[in-house]
């Protein structure tokens, strides 16, 4: 008998796209799927909730067949995998305790919800719940289950990126709790990188690449897992739009200002650029530092950056020759404030 | 670009249309509001020839009402959810009593169920049923109104965002308890609709009625039926006063219903 989840996919949709994808997660374990929109993630989520079929291969949790392609097909009602869908799909015409009770017991959904923190929101109507809370009653309804397997499909899509930030903090934590494999469908690097333990890289119905986030990070597959994974998150606090990095001897200077107190810092890699002397005129980001690495990444190149501040930066082939960039040449880094996102990690 | 909200002239061609058909509405009813004796509305309401009547009526079209939605609900959810060859025709078969008139209707039922029909005899036979009973006045009934709980029932099932069934499947709902359970509450203002449309379309019932299940009073005599008969008799009175009490029924229906069709202002 093998724990967890285990599982080949193959759904043939149409002449133009086909899913072909597997997948396996231990329990404890949470697994990211990152992809963009029309990767296959949710044709991935119906086919491991049971509301699809699947072409061919096999899905199983814990050595439990759910769907061979053929003869074995248990109905989603069966399946005990626990759903959290993308806009969370409440109850409105129940109260926060019936939609936690809806495939269990009273008193398991009134354990769930002392878990979650949400006891005193039981006798509430969803409708009148913040996006947070909805995510944490839509979690909490698929726990009450006791599932084999949860299934997270895009839980933070739905909310505002001030809120999101902050229920990502929280849901790590309530995902902590779960002893059984989790599997994250998501488009944003930010919840692969800071929920899961692990991450498939998924690019047109196919898995083109798999491991931990340093290890994507480190030898991206693909252009799409390079731009992925190059992405720069830094911790700091935001001073009226000086941020002072928490990990590294910096300061930088964002137009994100009304974002105060602790926040976390996105860089994009294309956003920062090199330049042999110090350059002049609008960039208010700029500083002196090494070349850490450099990495050729098919049409362009990646240049890992070392002290003060270690970020990736994405730039074409002809630049870094002419540039002549090599590990430990002196390098003039600038970057737009503009292009330095502030959001709050809900640390308050 | 867009229209303001109110013009600030209005076209004064418009306005005097408008008002030219208003009044075909509004004649009737003051025609209706004039002739009605009313120092004698009492005594005319209470007399046995009404009373009977408005007691039939308010059965048959209650019981109307509820077999449609009995039937109606399932034959809904069949043409919304299930894909089977033949589904528009069945469409257009269960909601062909709204536009088909009434008389023929109720001469179609006669000759499937009346003592010579196609299973009337056997049905006479085994239940005792004739057309000329108050089970009669409900059938056709019935016959007519469930497409009106049928279509809007329908439109509500095509409404609802499904993946609320998915997400109560995925919580171990059988596909029955998903009916009940979800689907049932999130169309059930719809549905509301559907019964009253249905009740009001059985009260207001006339030709199939009077075709299939005849016209005695006490037992298939409904109001609209001694609203005609009244009418070509010596004494109107009774018909003016019936024919008050539905309007002021059908208008009452109308207000309610009125936010779900045009919306609130």
């Amino acid at each position: 008998m093998t724990e967890g989840l285990r599982a080949r996919i193959r759904v043939d949709r149409s002449p133009t796209f086909s899913l072909d994808i597997e997948l396996a997660i231990a329990p404890g374990e949470t697994v990211a799927l990152l992809g963009h929109n029309g990767a296959g993630k949710s044709t991935t989520v119906e086919a491991i909730a049971g509301l699809a079929r699947v072409s061919a291969g096999q899905i199983a949790v814990n050595g439990r067949v759910l769907d061979d392609g053929g003869n074995i097909f248990v109905s989603p009602a069966q399946r005990k995998v626990g759903v959290v869908f993308q806009d969370y799909l409440l109850f409105d015409h129940l109260s926060v305790q019936e939609n936690l009770g809806f495939g269990a017991t009273e008193a398991k959904a009134t354990r769930v919800a002392e878990q979650l923190g949400i006891s005193d929101l039981l006798s509430m109507s969803p409708r009148q719940l913040s996006g947070g809370q909805q995510q944490r009653v839509a979690l909490g309804r698929a726990l009450a289950i006791e599932p084999d397997l949860l299934l997270l499909d895009e839980p933070l899509a739905a909310l505002d990126v001030e809120t999101r930030t902050a229920t990502r903090r929280t849901l790590a934590e309530h995902l902590r709790q779960f002893q059984g494999p989790k599997l994250l469908i998501t488009h944003d690097p930010a919840d692969a990188f800071l929920l899961a333990d692990r991450i498939y890289m998924m690019e047109n119905g196919r898995i083109t690449q798999s491991g931990t986030a340093e290890e994507i990070r480190q030898k991206p597959a693909t252009s799409y897992a390079a731009a992925v994974a190059g992405t720069n998150l830094l911790h700091g606090t935001n001073d009226n739009g000086t941020l002072t990095l928490a990990d590294h001897p910096h300061t930088l200077q964002t137009s994100d200002v009304q974002m105060a107190g602790d926040v976390l810092i996105t860089i994009h890699p294309r956003a920062v650029s090199l330049h042999p002397a110090q350059p002049h005129g609008s960039p208010r980001n700029t500083w002196l530092t090494t070349v850490a690495a450099v990495e050729p990444l098919g049409d362009t190149t990646r240049i890992l950056l070392a002290a003060p501040l270690p970020i990736s930066v994405d730039i074409t082939p002809a630049s870094t020759a002419s540039l002549g960039l090599a590990p430990g040449v002196q390098i003039w880094a600038s970057v737009k404030a503009t292009e330095i996102r502030a959001s709050p990690t809900g640390e308050r | 670009m867009t229209a303001p909200r109110t013009p600030s002239r209005a076209p004064r061609a418009l306005v005097v249309l408008s008002l030219i058909g208003g009044t075909l509405f509004v004649l009737p009813l003051l025609g209706l509001l004039t002739e009605t004796p009313w120092s004698r509305l009492g005594s005319i309401l209470s007399d046995d020839i009404v009373v009977d009547a408005l007691v039939l009526s308010a059965v048959t079209s209650i019981a109307a009402a509820v077999l449609s939605a009995l039937f109606g609900v399932p034959i809904a959810w069949v043409l919304s959810r299930l894909q089977f060859r033949g589904r528009a025709i069945a469409r257009a078969i269960v909601t062909l009593p709204m536009v088909l008139p009434p008389v023929v209707g109720g001469a179609a039922l006669l000759f499937a169920l009346g003592r010579n029909g196609l299973i009337g005899g056997f049905l006479n036979d085994v239940t005792g049923f004739s057309p000329f009973s108050v089970w009669g006045v409900i059938l056709a009934n019935t016959f007519v109104a469930m497409p009106f709980l049928i279509l809007t029932v329908e439109g509500a099932l095509n409404g609802i965002d499904r993946r609320h069934e998915a997400a109560a499947q995925t919580l171990g709902a059988t596909d029955l308890e998903v009916f009940r359970r979800i689907t049932l509450p999130m169309i059930a203002p719809s549905l509301k609709a559907g019964l009253l449309l249905a009740w009001a379309r059985s009260l207001g019932e006339f030709g199939a009625t009077i075709t299939f299940a005849g016209n005695l009073q006490g037992r298939t005599q409904t109001l609209p039926l001694a609203v005609f008969v009244n009418l070509q008799s010596a004494d109107r009175e009774p018909a003016l006063a019936i024919s008050l009490i539905l309007v002021a029924i059908s208008l009452t229906v109308l207000v309610s219903l009125r936010d779900r069709w045009w919306g609130a202002r």
